[in-house]
């Protein structure tokens, strides 16, 4: 299935070169979960503080049990803040 | 002790200065800087008074840790009645004047009256004179400092004041110090040019003295340990700024988008933290340049940047090829996502403009925003603008109308109206995106509800710094709460409104809210100042400067109505994103929130709630 991966802030290093406004397509296994689509890139874990998926706040602490959907966009962060 | 006991009264119409003693048991009430400084503004001016008449008086209040080695310690505020909004005006600055303020021995000075002819205040240490500014009227926010430091010779002066967008009139414009660190919204800038006080410097040679140094020590250094070990405060804000905001924003459905027509910006990304850093122009150098600290501070979330110097508004002016401040996050959506425009150079010679000529640049972008959407529906005509093309997206049309809004010409005179005024002049009041005449900020009450009523409710008139709900609701701090849904949200803004206040009242950010909680905050407060400060002494402080701002604004003329929100967050359901299809709950929350609050149906506070506060 298809989704949109977006990598900001610092995970922004973890998306292939070349890749332009924070965003990949990717092709991954039905069904996939968030954790599962993080690993394939090669996010370490501990810096995903805030996981968006289609803008809504998803745990990080359950991105391993939450599948995602066909056209799915995933947006993941390290800490921030602002105001 | 904390304190420094003393408060410098300034009268303009006569030209005096003089010290007297700081009021105690005001203090001990409300602590300092915007609690304190609002106390004295309700006690000594009747609250219907004219904000650009003489009679509005105008505090610079510290708070007891300002100046301090309190992390943050270096903040001000500015309280008076604002002309923007009619209602009390407070706004807060970081850099380095408010510390220094304190240094020379002052919690805070009370400007009344107005000036014959332009002058600026100078104080050095417990000496405080009125001199002739003559020659700097008419000047910059950046020529003034310069001038003044020249004049006195002496760099390590500390200069608040206005550019020509407070002299003119402009009803948003602020009060700019170390050159771009803002006093920011109400207009507090007009103010200060209605007294024809250009600016204020100060030199200050002392401390700060605290009442219980070990106990004020450990508290602050282990509050410091705290920021630094807490990944948003010690890495996220020093590292990406507050602009990385803007795709978390955007990416939740709540930016307001071209006048709030729609919560989603495609042109999010060429604005952002992202962006600032990606490499830019023929020479590939990024825009943003470094962070930077205010006083004391050990987060550093502050942004300097640089325009390409290629770029089309400074090709020939190299006068703004230097480094400056900017973009922070709300300057950034408001030049930008409210205006549809995606040129991040436009945008941060936009917000250096706003700098250097004192515009707050959230009131301004917002205000641009209203025109062009009047523009393209006709209401305003090629006649009206002086031939400004305020179309939605035009870059040349923003990096315009904020060269004239400073200087108060063709229609930039009427953009220095505000959206409000502006919009009721063409016949769409509809189309203001402002509560109580001041602009909201960067957060679609659509798709982030409890922002609906932080904006309604807010005592200075629509603003984000007075609940910053978007800290539980997005970011899941101190705990997470649903964006989209009212239950709640009442007992959510006020526990953010009422600590919110008590931290402007300290003299700390409350960017330190990321990480500390009121449990970090308490001990730093009780080592610096004599008597008992505990975590439930600032929630009550906190609730009573919240109360007494009501009363002012109850007082000059504010009611129920006017804890409103414009229509199309009411009306109009959100077109994208997570909040499709919904408005704002507001209707349901406001009365959920009065009952929290101990006000009556009609939100004025009941003679019980007053006596619990004493008030
Ligand atoms: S956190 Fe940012 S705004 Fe607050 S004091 Fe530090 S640098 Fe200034």
């Amino acid at each position: 299935m298809n989704i949109t991966l977006k990598l900001y802030a610092s995970l922004g290093a973890f998306l292939p070169p070349g890749s332009a406004r924070n965003t990949i397509e990717l092709d991954v296994a039905e069904g996939a979960s968030i954790g599962e689509v993080l690993a394939l890139q090669n996010v370490p874990r501990g810096n995903c503080h805030l996981i968006l998926v289609n803008g809504i706040f998803t745990p990080p602490v359950s991105a391993d049990g939450k599948a995602l959907s066909e056209g799915d966009t995933l947006a993941v962060w390290p800490p921030v803040a602002g105001g | 002790m904390g304190w420094t006991g003393k408060v410098l009264r300034v009268d303009l119409t006569k030209g005096t200065c003089a010290p007297e003693d700081l009021n105690r048991e005001w203090a001990d009430q409300y602590m300092g800087q915007r609690g304190l400084a609002s106390k004295y503004l309700a006690e000594e001016m009747d609250p219907k008074t004219d904000p650009l008449s003489p009679d509005n008086k105008m505090i610079f209040a510290t708070g007891p840790l300002t100046g301090t080695c309190a992390s943050t310690g270096g903040r001000y505020s500015v309280i008076t009645k604002g002309p923007l909004t009619g209602a009390i005006a407070c706004s807060n600055s970081g850099g380095y004047w408010g510390a220094e303020l304190k240094f020379a021995g002052w919690d805070m000075i009370i400007l009344e009256g107005k000036s014959k002819k332009p002058v600026y205040l100078c104080i050095t240490d417990d000496k405080a004179e009125l001199l002739d500014a003559s020659e700097i009227w008419g000047k910059s926010v950046w020529d003034t400092d310069a001038w003044i430091k020249t004049r006195h010779q002496d760099p390590q002066m500390h200069v608040s004041g206005i550019g020509i967008a407070g002299e003119n009139g402009v009803l948003f414009s602020c009060i700019i110090n170390d050159l771009h660190r803002a006093a920011g919204r109400s207009g507090v800038g007009a103010v200060m040019g209605s007294k024809n006080l250009k600016a204020i410097a100060v030199r200050g040679t002392g401390g700060v003295k605290v009442d219980d140094f070990p106990a004020f020590l450990a508290a602050t250094s282990a509050a410091k340990e705290v920021l630094a070990g807490n990944a948003v405060t010690g890495e996220g804000l020093p590292t990406f700024g507050t602009q990385v905001l803007m795709n978390v924003i955007n990416e939740a459905g709540a930016l307001p988008t071209r006048n709030t027509r729609d919560v989603q910006f495609d042109g999010a990304h060429d604005i952002s933290a992202e962006a600032m850093a990606e490499p830019s122009g023929k020479n590939g150098k990024p825009n943003l340049l470094a962070n930077q600290a205010c006083f004391g501070c050990t987060i550093a979330c502050g942004r300097i940047s640089k325009v390409n110097e290629e770029h089309y508004t400074v090709q020939n002016k190299p006068e703004y090829w230097h480094a400056s401040g900017g973009l922070e996050y709300e300057a950034a959506w408001a030049l930008g996502a409210a205006t549809g425009v995606n040129d991040l150079d436009a945008l941060t010679y936009a917000n250096f403009i706003c700098n250097e000529q004192g515009i707050d640049p959230i009131s301004f972008g917002a205000t641009v925003g209203a025109a062009m959407e009047m523009y393209e529906d006709g209401t305003l005509t090629d006649k009206d603008t002086g031939g400004l093309k305020l179309k939605f997206g035009s870059a040349e049309a923003l990096t315009t109308a904020v060269e004239l809004t400073g200087k108060a010409e063709g229609f930039g005179a009427e953009l220095g109206l505000g959206s409000k005024r502006l919009c009721d002049k063409y016949g769409k009041p509809e189309l203001s995106m402002t509560v109580k005449g001041q602009e909201f900020p960067a957060y679609d009450p659509r798709g982030i509800q409890g922002m609906g009523l932080t904006y309604a409710t807010s005592n200075r008139g629509a603003c984000h710094l007075r609940s910053y709900t978007v800290s539980s609701e997005i970011l899941g701090i101190p705990e997470k709460t649903d964006p989209l849904v009212t239950d709640g949200k009442a007992d959510l803004v006020k526990a953010f409104q009422d600590a919110t206040a008590a931290v402007d009242s300290s003299g700390l950010c409350v960017f330190t809210t990321f990480a500390w909680t009121l449990e970090d905050i308490a001990p730093q407060v009780d080592g610096a100042l004599p008597g008992n400060w505990s975590v439930d002494k600032l929630l009550e402080v906190g609730e009573r400067i919240w109360n007494l701002e009501r009363q002012f604004n109850l007082q000059a003329g504010f009611t129920a109505k006017d804890d409103n929100l414009p229509k199309r967050l009411l009306k109009d359901a959100a077109k994208t994103g997570p909040a499709k299809g919904l408005v704002s709950g507001l209707k349901k929350m406001l009365p959920e929130y009065y009952a929290a609050r101990g006000w009556t149906k009609e939100g004025v506070p009941t003679n019980e709630t007053l006596s619990r506060l004493a008030l």
